[in-house]
């Protein structure tokens, strides 16, 4: 028994490394893969090393449970690239439901001996395990458009007031629990408030928050998990936990800085409040437009062209029509690359996975910080699907929402050409004053339709 | 107990600044992968559950077990393939490799 007590940890050791491993090769492209492998191996061993430690005891049910979740995780793993945020929602959910059950065996397993300390550590993988389940399911249904929550912020009065009494309550009964845990009829409570308190704090979060809050699930997802490592006293989940938990929290971080918001106020504030500030005032200014050949004529004659996607691609799933564009403005000498935003699309890196898949190779795509003192240099930028991460507002208009937001300087191009369906306004109903600039040119209609008519010309037409 | 208690403390410590360190440097044009990769390693969840379904100590305890096991095998599962199926896309332009 002494053998194998230590064969299981040293697996899990050498798991841990193989995990941590993993994370640093994540950190180029060229290295990435071999950070998935070494977490397969990983995984590999301490599963093993776990069924091996419990020998033949029983594993019916874990077999019936590995098959099962493989069978399920096959379709997830294959979604398409455009539904990765609402997979990756749906996965912080599954994990956050793996560790609220296990802790709720673990309770009334060990009740009423519980001492403190474990008691607090144990009511907090529950309620962060309970309310990371119902927020992700409430985030993925969100991403996934369902009819049910509207996408839309739903804010109310006493929002926040409700949400805090929730908050308050779950944590009342953990304290109930600590002092007293053979009261063992509260501890539903500690599960079902906070499966409420999830649902009621995503319902006010809207499309262009989604980076941080999936993020920030992320981090309640890893930090559950580390609690329990603490209840069953097992290093390697504290460790994968700890390593989850602050990936989570380092997203969350860049997620909110690139929006000039604290935590607090993406989860607190609710965008909705903010669109009353949105008069628009610029109603009677004109605005030039063009048509798809003249865009293609301008671009034919650029030398550096900056392309900045945003969600609004996804939508139109024009990553691939983007691609011709890219290959037809090469092949004549061009330069093209794109720019980035940290919160463009709905989760961290969303728009370079969606360019990655239509084959764009890594090294055009840029981050905001690294192409935004080459705008003054760049002939043409094209804003395909992009708003509010372009609006100049941010830099100047003080009274503006999404004043101090950083932005990809677009406007400091010498031409700038915005693919919109028309002259509605932003996710958060801001004028954008970009629109309006001698030097802007809107090519109204569909991303998809109109960077196929700009190829089309590029191609066929005068070449 | 005690001891075990202040030695998790300290590993969760360490790990959240080794965390910390290597994250950062992920570059952002990998953000995704590295959320659904955390996400399937932080899945290791699953021992935890096989011992709950393993030991059969009670009914409860095995189904629930047994329903985080499915739970966490689709996040390994799903995870890994995904964030591989990503990773392979991103392709370098040219024969310079960085």
């Amino acid at each position: 028994m002494i053998f194998s007590e230590n064969f299981i940890e040293i697996a899990y050791i050498i798991a841990t490394a193989l995990f941590i491993l993993s994370l640093k090769w994540l950190s180029s492209p060229t290295t990435a893969r071999r950070g998935v492998w070494a977490g397969e191996i990983g995984m590999g061993l301490a599963i093993a090393g776990t069924l091996l430690h419990f020998g033949i005891v029983d594993l019916k049910l874990v077999a019936i449970g590995l098959v099962l979740g493989a069978v399920i995780g096959v379709p997830l793993g294959k979604v398409a690239m455009t539904a990765v945020p609402q997979r990756t929602a749906l996965s912080h959910a599954f994990g956050a439901l793996c560790v609220t059950l296990v802790g709720t065996s673990e309770f009334y397993l060990r009740a009423p001996n519980i001492p403190p300390f474990m008691m607090a550590v144990l009511s907090l993988e529950v309620i962060l395990g309970s309310l990371t389940f119902t927020g992700s399911l409430m985030a993925a249904a969100k991403l996934q458009e369902l009819r049910w929550p509207p996408q839309r912020p739903v804010t109310y009065k006493g929002q926040n007031f409700v949400n805090l009494t929730f908050l308050s309550l779950a944590i009342i009964v953990a304290a109930v629990l600590v002092l007293r845990p053979d009261q063992t009829r509260l501890f539903p409570a500690l599960i079902f408030i906070p499966l409420i308190f999830g649902v009621m704090l995503i319902i006010p979060i809207g499309g262009a928050d989604m980076p941080t809050v999936i993020s920030l699930l992320n981090s309640y997802a890893g930090l559950s998990a580390a609690a329990m490592g603490f209840v069953l006293n097992s290093k390697l989940l504290i460790i994968a936990g700890a390593l989850d938990g602050s990936s989570g929290f380092i997203l969350s971080v860049i997620m909110s800085k690139a929006m000039n918001r604290s935590f607090t106020n993406v989860l607190f504030g609710g965008f909705g409040q903010i669109q009353t500030a949105a008069t628009s005032e610029q109603e009677a200014k004109p605005v030039k437009s063009a048509t798809a050949e003249e865009a293609a004529s301008i671009l034919s004659a650029a030398s550096r062209v900056a392309i900045v996607p945003g969600y609004g691609m996804a939508v139109a799933q024009a990553q691939h029509k983007v691609r011709e564009l890219y290959d037809a403005l090469t092949k004549r000498g061009i330069d093209v690359r794109f720019g980035i935003h940290p919160v463009a699309g709905r989760m961290p890196g969303h728009m370079n996975v969606l360019l990655a898949e239509a084959d764009i190779p890594y090294d055009k795509l840029m981050e905001m910080d690294a192409i935004n003192g080459d705008f003054p240099q760049t002939d043409v930028a094209l804003v395909i699907g992009a708003n509010d991460v372009t609006n100049p507002a941010a830099r100047t208009v003080q009274s503006s929402p999404i004043y101090g937001m950083p932005i990809l300087d677009v406007d400091k191009a010498r031409t700038v050409m915005v693919i919109k369906r028309g002259m509605g306004a932003g996710f958060a109903g801001i004028e954008n004053p970009l629109y309006y600039m001698d030097s802007t040119l809107m090519l109204f209609g569909d991303a998809k339709g109109f960077v196929g008519n700009i190829v089309r010309e590029l191609s066929g037409g005068h070449g | 107990m005690k001891l075990d208690l202040l030695t998790s403390l300290y590993v969760f410590m360490l790990a959240a600044f080794i965390g910390f360190e290597v994250i950062r440097r992920v570059s952002p044009l990998l953000h995704t992968p590295l959320m659904s990769l955390t996400n399937a390693l932080d899945a290791i969840a699953v021992v935890g559950a096989i011992v709950l379904a393993a030991e059969h100590k009670t009914t409860l305890a095995a189904v629930l077990g047994t329903i985080a096991i499915v739970a966490a095998t689709s996040n390994i599962v799903g995870g890994f393939i995904i964030t591989d199926r990503m990773l392979r896309m991103f392709k370098s332009s040219g024969p310079k490799k960085p």
